[in-house]
């Protein structure tokens, strides 16, 4: 039976871990190697690097950061942020990331997705959503450019859209749940799930442990995403996992 | 010293720096006098198996490998579409043969459920083998939309379940192969990686 993943995200500008780390005993808390290497070694199933530099030295510095995360992690890593071209893709891909995450530039060009899997595969190819409920639409919508920019795409259709165009994985962001640690949006992750037949990542409002249990009961969401719980320590990876093991979640 | 062949196909620069990190010594190359001098070889691969076996070809690296499993009998590893060119044809896009170094044929997976199968799975040994030695049947990591049917079900060293049985480790004298990314699989992936580096720098035939 595949098991449910648990995915750390990284925030990384210019190199650098964003958000502080005060958990673990790193040598260096802002290097993002490292700390993906801890996650690593503490059961996490596969890390995510956002890379939120502006520019363009930044983003070049991730080719590097990348580059060293492959020589170090023994799982798969995604990197996502900024990724504007099958060329960026080429570059991440080709310094050893496993799985390129693609967001806004897919909403202004769709055939971006098509074209990055036909070069490398769905496999590699996932489509970060970020999704916020419309009470006077009453249904979920995507936006762009970091949750800034609403677009006419409802969430459901433009998951179908860009799994129908290739994508080969959902990484499906609650913006009305991220940072509140409340659960994550449960209707909102089984209405996406359920429409496409590629795994979804659950993201945005994890606060306790319960929260990772209910998603995966009460969806099929195929794994869940968090940051700062992580990055401070309020929920270890390891006792995370062995708490949905007892909970009866198929785990590793 | 281990040769990664390098054929425009795949994630070598992982694959190495696991051999790398358990302190074997590797080469990542396409020339066929390194490849013979190793005392193994892996062949990794990610993409379609024609494109695959062409680029192989292109290389004249097809009777190289065949060479080094068949009459050299020196160990080879196939990892992910590097196990699949093991076998006789695959049916991805088209009709292909491949190396044809054990029997048998690539399909895709048919059925209405994910494909590719993504993720993490478990292992199930189904005998004792060299290769399998202290590891535990734990889970690895798979990333796949077509699997291999061996004819001969002794070729068979590991299994997963994905609606169905999928055959997930291969073995037949010193040619392996591991659907899965063992680079890609902590520490189960880490163990098989360094049982088959083991098997390369024995000086002795290894007992079948």
């Amino acid at each position: 039976m595949i098991k449910k993943r648990i995915i750390p995200c990284l925030d990384v500008k210019d190199g650098r871990v964003v958000k502080g780390v005060s958990f673990l005993n790193l040598r260096d808390a802002g290097d993002p190697v490292e700390l993906a290497t801890q996650y690593d070694q503490v059961g996490a199933d596969e890390v995510v690097f956002l890379d939120i530099s502006a520019s363009q030295e930044g983003r070049g510095t991730m080719v590097e950061v990348v580059r060293q995360a492959a020589g170090q992690l023994r799982i798969p890593f995604t990197v996502g942020g900024g990724i504007r071209d099958t060329e960026d893709m080429y570059q991440l891909l080709r310094a050893g990331a496993d799985k390129i995450s693609v967001n806004t530039a897919a909403l202004l060009d769709p055939s971006l997705i098509e074209d990055g899997a036909r070069r490398f595969g769905s496999q590699c190819m996932v489509v970060a959503i970020d999704a916020c409920w419309m009470d006077d639409r009453d249904d979920w919508f995507v936006f762009t450019h970091g949750g800034q920019k609403k677009t006419d795409w409802r969430v459901v259709d433009w998951a179908q859209e860009a799994v129908r165009r290739g994508a080969g994985e959902i990484l499906l962001t609650s913006m009305d749940q991220d940072g509140q640690k409340n659960g994550f949006d449960l209707p909102l992750t089984q209405a996406v799930a359920s429409s496409v037949r590629v795994p979804v990542i659950a993201s945005g409002g994890a606060g306790t442990m319960e929260h990772f249990v209910e998603v995966f009961h009460e969806t099929s969401a195929a794994a869940a995403l968090a940051a700062s719980i992580f990055h401070y320590g309020e929920i270890k990876v390891n006792e995370l996992k062995a708490t949905l093991r007892e909970e009866g979640v198929a785990i590793r | 010293m281990i040769a990664i062949i390098d054929y425009g196909m795949g994630n070598l620069y992982s694959v190495s720096q696991a051999l790398e990190r358990m302190d074997y010594e590797y080469c990542i190359s396409s020339d066929e006098e390194t490849i013979r001098s190793a005392s193994g070889v892996i062949l990794p691969g990610v993409g379609t198996f024609g494109d695959a076996m062409l680029e192989l070809k292109r290389r004249n690296l097809i009777d190289v490998i065949r060479d080094i499993a068949l009459c050299e009998g020196k160990p080879l590893l196939g990892i992910c579409l590097g196990m699949q060119l093991l076998f006789t044809s695959s049916e991805e896009y088209g009709y292909h043969q491949g190396l044809h170094l054990l029997p048998g044929h690539v399909k895709r997976f048919v059925g209405d459920f994910n494909i590719p199968h993504m993720g993490w799975n478990d292992l199930r040994f189904h005998s004792p083998h060299p290769l399998l030695r202290s590891v535990e049947e734990g889970a690895v990591y798979f990333v796949h939309s077509y699997h291999v049917f061996p004819d001969n079900p002794d070729d068979i060293l590991a299994v997963t379940d994905y609606h169905g049985e999928v055959t997930a480790i291969v073995g037949r004298n010193k040619i392996f192969g591991m659907q899965f990314h063992p680079e890609k699989s902590g520490d189960t992936g880490e163990h098989l990686l360094k049982n088959f580096a083991h098997l390369c720098c024995k000086r002795e035939v290894a007992v079948g």
